[in-house]
């Protein structure tokens, strides 16, 4: 698993609100993510970490506040909000997001799929890349399958190599677990640590432990769209990833 | 550059799906051949009357015809959050406009060539010598019912009701589309056929408002 | 409040002194006779029609740009009364045609645009009402408003030039065409009483709508504690 380690790059969150109609799913949030760190994001169904995602990603536009991209120089990269045309380019640009749906075509192969998506990137060279990330997920053997065959696990492999294809500097996951068997949570682990290594700064929501909380250097509780808890020591971080969702 | 490149892309995809199922094409052919024999019990198709009535009934096949065919548009975008991955790739929304209108267009303009002939037959209408003028028409008229009806589904994908929603916010507005069609059909399908240079202007007219609308407009369309 | 009900006030005697007008200043037209005095509230509700659709649309497109909620519930009250203003002249249009043709309804260029803009206008609310969220509705319907407004040209230049194509009963020719200066006075005084009218009836409608948002936000917010 490659990343783009010329440049590791932050998230600031400066003051994030969206509201949908009088709701408000995030409020005041306000927080930055250092570059190359795992941030574990928990909280119960409806708590804002999926909107929270969608904003980060460049999906979602906020009511309110700003969102930078920092790089590890210090220098920050574009103050203007992120309702502005370059910033949420520069989100495209930088983050590969996985999402809970697997935002690739059922009614194309693995192959189409990816050389889909790598065009649209204008990804140097894509025949090449997505062989490349083919072999890293495990599916080259499936390659001209069409998605809609693939199991569940199968499916979430093609969903990763999709984010993966502009080689981003952060990765957005939104409970990427969800469905896999304990095999495909392995997978998932061990691909996520190469990548955190490697330098990638991730923000995943998850809830309840697993082999892929293991890797969180810092956890994230969110709760009626508030941040409620926010930690980087080793007791605490389980503790709130732990925490019972009722 | 990068437009085009991306439209090409999602264009070869749109083309490619649809050619693996073939659904939207084999229901909307049986649609307009359905609605076109259903047509000829409401008045006796001889040539005169069909000269008459013919081009409106060809032309209000083809335009329901469409508000069917273009309900799955951006519903199929859905499924698996599709649409977001191209938001999130494409640095241009207005290429996955443009490659859906472009679809359109030739999945229109493909079943009503194949009507075509039915249509001549049944209603006994001499199609032949006009027929690359009819369609010129055939093409502006699809490419504005394509270029209204892809903007307009992406709103009502969004909204309940959806399959009755999109006829009616389409209907309407194409309004412009069915006169002139109609009109320079019914020109071409005369004992000596002439053109409608200003029917055939306001298609163009309405071609390029509304692609203009869709290029201003068009990512906000998309927004979550 | 004493201001609306002066406002009210100021409006009526404009709306009824319109009316005098209409009856007793303006001649009476030399072939169609009395049915022609119709003719002012006609085309003065007409205009008003459009010129309310017209802010429909600038608040449209102000609610694309600025995302500010007023511009929405301007655009609701403007589509409304400027329903209410199309209804009156698709309603008017059929008394007035009944006696001078003999017929109800004539397909005339006029008559048919103003049918298309009605139901377009009526398409406009039926969306709000199929879309829950507030904001996607606010700006689904800006933008469906714009592309209606938009078209409105072209459906007016399409049906005039195909219902001129073929002969058809002359509707007087045009306005303009050989008529007193007085009946030019009363049709401006008319079009300035419903513009009045018009302004009134969509106040009320704003202040009613922005209501229903705030409460609606309220609501929302009260369950979301």
């Amino acid at each position: 698993m490659t990343s783009r380690g010329s440049s590791p790059t932050g998230i600031r969150f400066e003051n994030i609100e969206k509201r949908y109609g009088g709701l408000a799913a995030l409020r005041r949030i306000r927080f930055e993510i250092e570059p190359g760190e795992c941030v574990a994001l928990a909280g119960r169904n409806g708590s804002g970490k999926t909107t929270l995602l969608r904003i980060a990603a460049g999906l979602v536009r906020p009511s309110s506040g700003e969102l930078t991209f920092p790089s590890a120089l210090g220098t920050a990269a574009g103050a203007a909000p992120v309702a502005s045309k370059t910033e949420a380019v520069r989100a495209k640009a930088t983050a590969g997001f996985v999402a809970h749906a697997i935002m690739v075509y059922d009614e194309l192969t693995a192959e189409e799929n990816l050389l889909l998506f790598a065009r649209l990137q204008q990804t140097p060279n894509a025949a090449n890349r997505v062989e490349k990330l083919l072999h890293e997920v495990g599916l080259f053997d499936r390659r001209d399958s069409l998605v809609r065959t693939f199991s569940r696990g199968m499916r979430q492999r093609v969903a990763i190599a999709r984010a993966l294809l502009h080689e981003p500097s952060i990765l957005l996951l939104d409970e990427p677990s969800t469905g896999l068997d304990p095999q495909g949570v392995a997978w998932l682990a061990a691909t996520l640590r190469q990548l955190r290594d490697a330098g990638c700064t991730i923000l995943m929501s998850l809830h309840g432990e697993s082999e892929i909380s293991m890797l969180a250097t810092r956890a994230i509780r969110l709760d009626a769209g508030l941040i409620v808890a926010d930690t980087r020591s080793g007791a605490e971080l389980r503790s709130i990833l732990t925490f019972a969702d009722a | 550059m990068s437009l085009f490149s991306s439209t090409s892309a999602l264009l070869g995809k749109e083309l490619r799906t649809e050619f693996r199922s073939r659904e939207l094409l084999t229901t909307t052919v049986v649609f307009i051949l359905m609605v076109i024999v259903l047509f000829s019990f409401t008045f006796d198709p001889t040539y005169n009357e069909s000269r008459r009535f013919g081009p409106g009934l060809l032309w209000l096949a083809f335009l329901f015809a469409a508000s069917l065919m273009l309900q799955p548009c951006f519903l199929r975008e859905q499924n698996n959050d599709t649409l977001s991955a191209l938001r999130l790739s494409v640095s241009d929304p207005f290429a996955i406009f443009l490659a859906k209108l472009v679809a359109n267009t030739l999945f229109l303009l493909f079943t009503e060539v194949l009507m075509l002939p039915v249509f001549a037959v049944l209603y006994n209408v001499p199609v032949l010598r006009v027929l690359p003028q009819l369609l010129l028409v055939f093409f502006l008229g699809s490419l504005g019912v394509s270029i209204a009806g892809t903007a307009l589904s992406a709103i009502s994908a969004q909204a309940r009701m959806r399959e009755l929603l999109l006829p009616l916010l389409l209907l309407p507005l194409l309004t412009p589309v069915l006169v002139s069609s109609t009109q320079v059909t019914i020109g071409l399908l005369d004992a000596s056929p002439y053109i409608e240079w200003k029917g055939l202007g306001f298609l163009v007219a309405f071609d390029v408002v509304f692609l203009t609308l869709l290029w201003l407009l068009g990512e906000y369309l998309l927004e979550e | 409040m004493k201001k609306q009900v002066l406002a009210a006030i100021v409006v009526f005697f404009l709306v009824g002194a319109a009316a005098y007008g209409a009856f007793f200043v303006a001649p009476t037209e030399r072939t169609m006779g009395p049915i022609q005095r119709i003719f002012y509230l006609h085309v003065s509700s007409a205009w008003t029609g459009l010129t309310a659709f017209f802010i429909c649309f600038v608040a449209n497109v102000l609610y694309v740009i600025r995302r500010q909620p007023q511009w929405d519930w301007l655009s609701v009250s403007a589509a409304e009364v400027g329903l209410v203003f199309t209804s009156v002249v698709l309603v008017s249009g059929p008394i007035w045609a009944h006696p001078v043709w003999g017929i109800w309804w004539t397909w005339d260029w006029r008559l048919t645009s103003t049918l298309i803009l009605w139901l377009l206008y009526v398409c406009f609310l039926v969306l709000r009402t199929l879309v829950e969220e507030p904001e996607r509705r606010a700006l689904f319907s800006a933008l469906f408003g714009i592309f209606a407004f938009l078209d409105v040209p072209l459906v007016f230049g399409s049906i005039r030039w195909w219902r001129t194509q073929h002969p058809q009963p002359v509707i007087m020719g045009g306005p303009g065409s050989g008529m007193d200066p007085t009946m030019w006075w009363v049709t401006f005084f008319s079009w300035f009483a419903m513009l009045a009218l018009m302004t009134l009836l969509m106040r009320a409608r704003y202040v009613m709508e922005a209501a229903r948002g705030e409460l609606e936000m309220v609501r929302h917010e009260a369950e979301a504690v």
